[in-house]
């Protein structure tokens, strides 16, 4: 069974660490001030494993995986 | 026929005390088919999203479970904004019933009013104006005063405000309308758009006039009470305003957007106009900025305002705001770095979602149009000018 989840974060949380960006750069890259922009959309299949490591690196938990859509 | 929230007695008389309201408009009328009456008026927010009042109202309910909550947002944070701190001032009892109605129609049992502490009489009045409704009325409403700061007024801080006393906003989700004040489905309205409600249920058939805050070119503001007709023109010009002596309006304050003064000249006040044509009418602020003013140096002064309004809690929206303001400062003071102009629109564009609230999309939105409608003067700054806004 496959799903469609796209990442999702809590901007408050959210400081920098930047250990999201260097587990997914397909995915995920750094503004100017360190903070990550993501790319819009579904996240494909392959990439999901380093998504789902991505959500569990966050020192903060700010980062999770939601449908898309989804609050 | 138009329903006017400024009618009743001169306005320079105060608030209008609940004796003479009822008098004037007859008792709080039942909320029996207001949602419908809601939806056929089409009114939208007066807080400056402009969402569909209806649609927030029947996601709440058609909730399973127990009571919900009605908060009346009197917070006003926008600077150029007037109308809400004289509808307070004047017609308390139109926003007491506006609030009263919702929580009769969403079956709440607790109705705060949120008044900010610098919007001059308003906190008092608000809160004398409580005191003169029946006893049964009394026991639901709750005055709470907050303090003046922007994003005091964002929907999730005056919830976090009502709850714990700390108006920042906090991460969504769950919405208000969702979970809201102890977990309780919430309506945060506008108080101006509560009080079209209270007109609204006594005659479904009018339409909503608009409160709008006038800025004429080098004048201070006055709130006026619009048909929705009526030409952007014509209301500055009816408060000593000029074309001539206008070089750009901002349209719907710090979170708006400049247009070119001939332009907006043309331009309908009425929100669904105005939303199709790309602008919006925002909280009803209308601001001309003097010919001879300079754009760089009025854009670079709100975004150091909102900048430092910022609640510091996302890093996008604190640094960001920082680096846009100082963006434009340096190039008011004729020290922009190589690039300046490219980094400046890519940074307006990155900040734009992400924060856990809007105040960063807001401040994207100012900047893009401050882009376009002065791009001589960012493209090559010389001079200051003269001037300013209201
Ligand atoms: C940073 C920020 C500040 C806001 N300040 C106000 C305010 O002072 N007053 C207000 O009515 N709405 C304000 N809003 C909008 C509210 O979040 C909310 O949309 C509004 O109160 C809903 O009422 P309405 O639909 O009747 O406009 C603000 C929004 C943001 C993002
Ligand atoms: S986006 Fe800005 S104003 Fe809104 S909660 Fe985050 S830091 Fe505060």
């Amino acid at each position: 069974m496959s799903e469609e989840l796209e990442l999702a974060v809590d901007r408050t949380r959210c400081d920098g660490s930047r250990l999201c960006a260097e587990l997914l750069p397909e995915r995920i890259r750094l503004d100017d001030w360190g903070y990550p922009i993501f790319e819009p959309g579904a996240i494909p299949a392959h990439l999901l494993p380093h998504a789902r490591r991505a959500v569990a690196a966050c020192p903060l938990l700010a980062l999770r995986l939601r449908r898309p859509g989804e609050d | 026929m138009t329903n006017r929230l400024l009618d009743g007695p001169p306005l320079d008389f105060g608030a209008e005390p609940y004796a003479q309201h009822r008098r004037r408009l007859g008792p709080l009328p039942s909320a029996a088919g207001l949602l419908e009456a809601l939806e056929s008026s089409g009114l939208r927010g007066r807080g400056g999203a402009g969402f569909p009042v209806a649609a927030k109202w029947l996601s709440i309910a058609e909730r399973a479970g127990g009571p919900a909550v009605v908060i009346a947002n009197g917070s006003e944070g926008e600077p150029l904004s007037h109308k809400d701190r004289l509808l307070m001032s004047t017609r308390p009892h139109l926003v007491l019933d506006g609030a009263l109605l919702a929580a009769a129609a969403l079956r709440a049992d607790r109705v705060f009013i949120v008044v900010a502490e610098d919007l001059a009489r308003a906190p008092a009045v608000m809160a004398a104006a409580l005191a003169e409704r029946p006893e049964a009325e009394q026991e639901a409403l709750r005055l709470v005063v907050a303090p003046a700061r922007y994003v005091a007024g964002e929907s999730s801080a005056i919830v976090n405000l009502v709850e714990s006393g700390t108006a920042v906003p906090t991460y969504v989700p769950p919405r208000p309308h969702v979970k809201g004040v102890g977990r309780a489905p919430t309506l945060v309205q506008n108080v101006e758009s509560l009080a079209q409600v209270a007109l609204l249920a006594r005659r479904p058939a009018s339409f909503p006039a608009l409160l709008a805050t006038l800025h004429a070119a080098g004048s201070g503001p006055v709130v006026r009470e619009l048909e929705p007709s009526t030409l952007l023109g014509q209301a500055l010009e009816g408060v000593g305003g000029s074309l001539s002596q206008t070089r750009a309006v901002l349209l719907g304050g710090y979170f708006g957007t400049w247009i070119d003064g001939s332009e907006a000249w043309e331009l309908p006040l009425d929100p669904r106009a105005l939303r199709e044509l790309g602008h919006s009418f925002g909280c009803g602020v209308v601001a001309a900025l003097p010919v001879g003013a300079c754009g760089v140096c009025e854009t670079s002064r709100v975004l150091r305002y909102l900048a430092e309004e910022s609640s510091a809690q996302c890093g996008p929206c604190f640094y960001g705001l920082r680096a846009l303001a100082g963006a434009c400062e340096r190039v008011s003071a004729n020290q922009a770095e190589p690039g300046e102009l490219q980094r400046l629109q890519r940074w307006a564009q990155e900040v734009r979602g992400r924060g856990a609230c809007r105040h960063p999309d807001g401040a994207s939105g100012f900047l893009l149009s401050a882009l376009r409608v002065f791009g001589s003067d960012f493209a090559g700054h010389r001079t200051h000018g003269r001037g300013g806004l209201g």
